[in-house]
């Protein structure tokens, strides 16, 4: 699948504000159908690169090239809406809709679509909340359905299941992995939360400043650079699953699950995580 | 009733017309501070336009108009906290604007006016050029409503969705300048923000949406104009502060009702 033109390719991309370093000479190419993790302390830079690659910061060295015409999906790390905008989440999600007048028989399509995604996120109840009054893991939801709403062929998740709880986090990973196998579209996540994020990831990289190291999650876990980066909790808590590119999709698109369950993992999982 | 008072509620209503909406994304966007700022110089404004011997109205338009852009640069590179630097700017060009008008036009202008509005001078010419000013604002308000709606909600978000943020960001603090240059002319160059902020405020309980909080906002402001010129024929008092009353009065009695959202 690594063929064709990568829809991002980024090469020794670097930032720097005054003298500080941010980004370190990073390459990154992301393909259609790919999901690629960005993992690393705080301060490694990591919503830097996805800023860059966003094109909402210019890089201060480095090429980037983007497929022109990308239609991206985006979700920001953090929402704030005022209290004093009276807005619902129907109407926060119709935003995401282009940005014409639209009429009659497109209105009823628009919010069938919008009702679609909030189903996806698991939301549907919160249609008309308004939005200043949802929870931290409701809006990274409702985030979440605006930018699948979109329909994009690239969806770029900064810390998507922030706030969300135990049991929600690993559902929206499998739905994120899920919408990729569906969509076939690249998926760029930034992550902290490493063990059940890298059951649903074919690349990480892990990143402080420079790429310390990148690959297949099982071999990256492995790598002397991310063990000196996450030495401790590497060892304790990450539960590298057995990460199976070759499952099969069911009529619906869905994918089957074979069982599979990390060997020396420390922690009990609940649900299976081996897809994705 | 005379004349004069149908000129001067013409001229409120057209400038409540407009601060409905553009007040609306003062409270959203938190940029009472702005509105401040701009106002304030206005004075600053009218100062120049004597010394330099041009039309008046003009001058503060243009000079409200250039320190918009200003500001838009300036809050661009952060060195400093926006409410400060809003707070340093909006003071210093009151101070700047009482001092030249001392100086050089001491005499020439009734600064009591300025500073609080003359309503009820309303002329012809001032029913023109708010007139004018809500042609322009008016139409642009509608056309750029979602993508302003859009980057309120989440600037970066916008500008990933396609949206030209700082065009649309600048065009609104330009349209907020051209609004407050003739507002100035209702409620004074100290009052401004008050025809901006409290008709907002007072519709944001009432209403669903953001159409219907703007527009209500206008209505609230027409209201209250209404009302300080009913309160400033009978007992005499300034027309100008009295709406701003009346404002004040429309939020209080908006705080019994629950909000709609």
């Amino acid at each position: 699948m690594n063929n064709a033109q990568p829809l991002i390719q980024g090469k020794n991309l670097s930032l720097h504000f005054g003298e500080r370093q941010i980004l370190d000479k990073v390459s990154i190419n992301l393909h259609a159908g790919e999901i690629v993790t960005l993992i690393g302390p705080n301060g490694a830079g990591k919503t830097s690169l996805v800023r860059v690659v966003l094109g909402l910061q210019a890089a201060s060295g480095g090429t980037l090239i983007r497929t022109p015409g990308l239609n991206i999906g985006y979700m920001p790390q953090k929402l704030h809406i005022e209290p004093s905008l009276p807005l619902t989440v129907e109407r926060f999600l119709q935003l995401a809709l282009g940005y014409h007048l639209r009429r009659g028989g497109k209105r009823r399509h628009e919010r069938e679509a919008i009702v679609e995604s909030l189903a996806l996120t698991g939301i549907e109840h919160l249609l008309k909340s308004p939005m200043h009054t949802l929870s931290g893991g409701e809006t990274q939801r409702v985030l979440l359905a605006r930018a699948l709403l979109r329909n994009p062929s690239l969806l770029v998740l900064d810390e998507p299941v922030q706030g969300v709880d135990v049991a929600g986090q690993s559902k929206l990973y499998q739905l994120i992995a899920d919408i990729r196998d569906q969509r076939g579209c690249g998926v760029l996540m930034v992550s902290h939360d490493l063990h059940l994020v890298m059951a649903a990831t074919d690349t990480v990289i892990c990143l402080n400043q420079h790429v310390c190291c990148h690959g297949h999650p099982s071999s990256v876990t492995e790598d002397p650079a991310y063990l000196e980066l996450f030495g401790q909790t590497a060892h304790a808590g990450i539960a590298v699953y057995t990460h199976h590119h070759d499952h099969d999709h069911n009529m619906h698109g869905d994918v089957e699950h074979a069982d599979a369950h990390a060997p020396h993992s420390a922690h009990h999982h609940c649900g299976d995580h081996d897809h994705a | 009733m005379p004349d004069f008072i149908w000129y001067a509620l013409l001229a409120g209503c057209g400038v409540a017309l407009m601060t409905g909406p553009l007040g609306s994304f003062a409270v959203w966007r938190r940029m009472a501070y702005f509105g401040d700022t701009l106002a304030h110089s206005a004075l600053t404004g009218v100062a120049f336009g004597l010394i330099l011997s041009v039309n008046v109205n003009l001058a503060v338009t243009l000079f409200c108009l250039l320190l918009a852009l200003l500001l838009v640069v300036l809050q661009n590179n952060r060195t400093i906290a926006t409410d400060t630097l809003l707070g340093i700017l909006s003071h210093s060009m009151l101070a700047l604007g009482l001092v030249v008008v001392s100086v050089f036009a001491d005499g020439w202008i009734d600064l009591y006016g300025f500073l609080f509005g003359d309503l009820l001078a309303t002329t012809a010419s001032d029913l023109i050029s708010i007139a004018i000013t809500a042609a322009i604002v008016l139409p642009l308000m509608i056309w750029l409503w979602r993508p302003l709606i859009a980057i309120t909600v989440h600037e970066e978000l916008a500008q990933v969705e396609g949206i030209r943020v700082a065009w649309v960001r600048t065009t609104l603090m330009l349209m907020m300048a051209l609004v407050i240059a003739v507002a100035m002319k209702v409620v004074g160059v100290l009052l401004i923000t008050a025809l901006l902020i409290i008709p907002a405020a007072a519709s944001r309980r009432l209403v669903k949406t953001p159409e219907q909080m703007a527009v209500g906002a206008s209505l609230i402001g027409m209201l209250a104009i209404a009302g300080g010129l009913l309160v400033s024929f009978y007992w005499d008092t300034p027309a100008g502060p009295s709406a701003v009353l009346c404002a004040s009065l429309g939020f209080a009695l908006s705080l019994v009702k629950k909000p709609a959202i």
